[in-house]
């Protein structure tokens, strides 16, 4: 089973990149941005069949290790 | 006195530290990341440096390490433990001290000196240091510290804040905080006051001819305190 997990920055912690890439769109022509934030996406490969006992993992794996979560927020969008 | 230097992969600032801490009279092991145990010490530290590569988040795979279950109990049965830079980038990762570290507010790798203030001298670390300002170096991509408002009340509250940026008279002020730090914060304890973490690297300064003595000051006082 694959599980693919987004990890995003929480709304009140700066994002200085995302702030840059905003500010390159911007110039490149790009309006009407509001704001850009930028996070990591993994996509976990597992000798797993069900789909509960993955997420389980994964989620696991999230607050022990992919995730800081001080500053950060993490999400399974897909377990196929 | 006997301190511990653990090395991880990618970890560049261990030799120096060992240098300094030599220089000083501690009887000084180097600890490789795979071990399980460190040996019996006053003071365990973790060096600066890019810890495997700074990969995930700056810490992160460090404090996994097999030897950081041995530093963990170590710190919370009261033992000294010390983080310099990316070593106190593991200290968060661990949980042993609150808050993350950021990348820099403008996005700079800063490798500078940096007045800092001494905000705590109740505890093993600066009791008994004469200066109220120490003169030291910064080297760091992700030295932005941050926490959530409830941590920095309950820092605040425990007065576990140890070093703040500030000018070399001692002003504290955002015109002196070189990479967006919240309240200037360079350096941070546990509650306990015997973990230690913080982004200025004392072990830089302990020669005139390097880059100043500062961080002579700090040891020498350290290794008095432990005796």
């Amino acid at each position: 089973m694959k599980i693919s997990v987004i990890i995003t920055l929480k709304k009140d912690v700066l994002d200085p990149q995302g702030k840059v890439i905003q500010q390159t769109l911007d110039g490149m022509g790009f309006d009407n941005i509001n704001e850009v934030r930028q996070g990591k996406y993994f996509e976990i490969n597992m000798n797993e069949k069900d789909k509960k006992t993955a997420e389980g993992k994964v989620e696991d794996m999230c607050k022990k290790l992919l995730a800081n979560l001080v500053i950060e927020n993490y999400k399974i969008i897909d377990a196929q | 006195m006997k301190s511990s230097v653990i090395t991880f992969p990618g970890s560049n600032c261990d030799r120096d530290m060992d240098v300094a801490l030599k220089k000083f009279g501690f009887k000084n092991k180097m600890v490789w990341h795979n071990d399980v145990e460190i040996p019996k010490s006053d003071l365990v530290v973790l060096p600066g440096g890019f810890s495997y590569g700074d990969y995930l988040r700056c810490g992160s795979m460090a404090s996994k390490s097999k030897i950081m279950k041995s530093v963990i109990n170590f710190a919370n049965s009261g033992g000294m433990v010390m983080g310099i830079c990316n070593g106190f980038q593991i200290l968060v990762e661990t949980g042993l001290v609150p808050g993350v570290l950021l990348r820099n507010k403008y996005l700079e790798f800063i490798c500078k000196n940096v007045f800092v203030k001494i905000n705590n001298k109740r505890n093993t670390y600066f009791k008994n240091i004469d200066n109220e300002v120490l003169e030291l170096h910064i080297a760091h991509n992700e030295g932005n510290y941050f926490c959530t408002k409830n941590q920095l009340k309950e820092i605040e509250d425990n007065e576990q804040i140890a070093i703040n940026y500030c000018n070399k008279d001692g002003k504290i002020d955002e015109e002196f905080n070189p990479n967006g730090s919240i309240k200037n914060i360079a350096g941070i304890f546990n509650k306990e006051k015997n973990v230690l973490g913080m982004m200025p690297h004392p072990e830089r300064m302990i020669h005139s001819y390097l880059s100043g003595e500062d961080g002579s000051l700090f040891f020498n006082n350290l290794i008095n305190n432990l005796k």
